[in-house]
């Protein structure tokens, strides 16, 4: 019998629509404690493909026999073993091509909003890891914010719409993920925006982003106007994006806030995280729709599928920014913090160009959930 | 680097998930208790499922050599040695033994189990010879020593001071239960 491939596109429509789906899970159970794929209707199973080389009859009642059923390992092929011998059973099973590997590195583009004459802003959403980055484009021109490592997809979009990449900035250097600013500057010669405070140990040309500039994209001036906000590391900046948007980076979140102890230095950042949250953060328009750099749960997902909120509407229902007391803030940003996220030590070193990992290395490296928020 | 000794060689290169388990899994049967496997394999999340796995069927998995893209990873078949009745009189326990180590007495600790065993994890300047390599071995000890025996579980090692007690060696210790609960300093081919 045959099985099923359901592709990462399918099943990144399927949480969107909120869809259900079994998920049967053959991992190791610390990977799939680590990280799953997850979906609001979405069930799971995890038992190791190395317990059932002998056959799937003992699994066969955990299976409800109703609901579509995916089978999901690191790469695919322990998925594929599965799945056919889930098939030779009786079931329908599908398996995901390229398993955890490509669910982390799928990258699903939503257009989030038009900006001045005719240009627009689309949010990139790397559903497996919780990452946003974003791309604003005007007259041929486009502008990459916050991009990760699978540099084809951006440069194959930009293509695809008419525009050539002008400008990438980094809202700050990542701890969870390996940007990919810098092979697509090498692949395009674009200008690379990097915040200098956190570039201190670079070791490649860039231009350095201070609060204040202002960057135009296109001939019809769309403003990407920086705002120094730190706190996440001390050289967080966020964008305000022709006036409509505040591309916030790793320092306010939907349901969230950045956390300040990835470099180290939770005791020495938390004020700055507090005052970028509580003053420069309020000196802003209510209307601006807040694009972050990530999201921690699927329930953060606009129905379209997006990540997005008004401002206004943060300051009210974001818990992170409405704790009047100022130590009960330093408590909640320095303690019972989440775990650090997988390798990110080498991933801070790998975006400074200290090191050079293979694809293979990064790949390995990015493994897992994002973890940059207290919640 | 010396290869380390083992009973079979399994070559599970260029094979990606799930086949090398599914071929050590295979080669592990034909193997009689307490033999020694290394499977050479080049998918990187081998490491991670062979020590799962092994734990889960147990099996133990006693370590990995990279050499360049490939990993050797070594694992022991199940035994159920802990259950075999141990005669050698002359024993001491974990905690005896390691104050004598740390003492500095003039001991010798000899290690009977498999190389690859005794690779990973084992007493710094201990004397690896496998049980199964001792008759010939023996005349590298010398009669007059007080000779510590260790092994995992204290098994291997009763009948190792059986056998030097049999040949003329006149103060051999057993050390129970040895290695798998062993707390004291240890020293491994990865450090």
């Amino acid at each position: 019998m045959t099985v099923n491939a359901m592709s990462v596109k399918e099943v990144t429509k399927k949480i969107v629509n909120k869809d259900e789906l079994f998920i049967l899970d053959v991992r190791n159970e610390d990977d799939f404690k680590d990280w799953k794929i997850e979906g609001e209707n979405f069930e799971h199973f995890n038992i190791p493909y190395f317990e059932l080389l002998d056959g799937v009859e003992g699994i066969m009642d955990e299976i409800p026999a109703n609901k579509e059923l995916l089978v999901v390992c690191a790469k695919e092929g322990s998925s594929v073993m599965v799945a056919e011998m889930l098939s030779e059973e009786g079931l329908t099973a599908s398996y995901l091509p390229g398993g955890m590997k490509a669910w982390s590195e799928h990258l699903e583009p939503v257009k989030v909003g038009n900006v001045n004459d005719g240009g627009e802003i689309y949010q990139f959403v790397r559903i497996g890891k919780g990452c946003l980055s974003y791309m604003v484009v005007s007259n041929g021109e486009a502008a990459l914010i916050d991009a990760t490592r699978m540099t084809d997809i951006y440069l194959e979009f930009a293509e695809s719409i008419g525009a050539k990449i002008t400008h990438v900035f980094d809202t700050h250097l990542h701890a969870d993920h390996i940007s990919g600013g810098r092979k697509i500057v090498e692949e395009t010669n674009a200008t690379y925006w990097l915040p200098p405070k956190d570039a201190t140990e670079v070791t490649f040309d860039y231009a350095p982003l201070e609060g204040g500039n202002v960057v135009t994209i296109g001939n019809t001036a769309i403003d990407i106007h920086a705002l120094y906000s730190p706190g996440h590391t001390i050289g967080s900046t966020s964008f305000v994006v022709d006036g409509q948007f505040l591309l916030s980076g790793d320092i306010l979140f939907i349901d969230s806030i950045g956390r300040p102890d990835l470099a180290g230095m939770a005791e020495d950042w938390v004020g700055d995280l507090r005052e970028s949250l509580y003053s420069r953060y309020r000196e802003l328009s209510e209307e601006l729709v807040v694009l972050p750099a990530h999201f921690m749960i699927i329930d953060e997902l606009n129905d379209d599928g997006s990540v997005s909120e008004k401002l206004g509407t943060l300051f009210a229902k974001n818990h992170g920014l409405t704790i009047e007391d100022e130590n009960e803030f330093r408590k909640l940003v320095t303690e019972n913090l989440p775990p650090q996220p997988n390798a990110y030590q080498e991933i801070r070193e790998t975006n400074m160009g200290k090191v050079n990992p293979e694809e293979e290395k990064q790949r390995e490296m990015e493994i897992g959930p994002n973890r940059c928020a207290v919640r | 680097m010396n290869a380390l000794k083992t009973n079979v060689v399994l070559d599970a290169k260029g094979l990606a998930c799930p086949m090398p388990i599914v071929k050590t899994k295979k080669a592990m049967k034909e193997l009689e208790s307490g033999q020694v496997i290394e499977v050479q394999a080049t998918d990187k999340g081998s490491k991670a499922d062979l020590q799962a796995w092994a734990k889960s069927s147990g099996h133990q998995y006693l370590g990995t050599l990279e050499e360049g893209e490939v990993l050797k990873h070594y694992l022991r078949k199940s035994s159920n040695e802990e259950t075999i009745e141990k005669n050698h009189p002359n024993v001491s326990n974990n905690e005896e033994f390691e104050k004598k180590l740390v003492a500095n007495e003039n001991i010798v600790v000899l290690d009977v189990r498999e190389a690859a065993e005794f690779a990973f994890d084992h007493i710094p300047n201990a004397i690896s010879i496998p049980l199964g390599d001792l008759d010939e071995r023996s005349s590298e000890l010398n009669k007059e020593d007080e000779i510590f025996v260790v092994c995992r579980t204290g098994s291997r090692s009763d009948l190792a001071a059986q056998k030097l007690t049999e040949k003329g060696f006149s103060k051999v210790i057993n050390v129970v239960p040895g290695m798998s609960q062993w707390s004291g300093i240890t020293t491994s081919i990865e450090s």
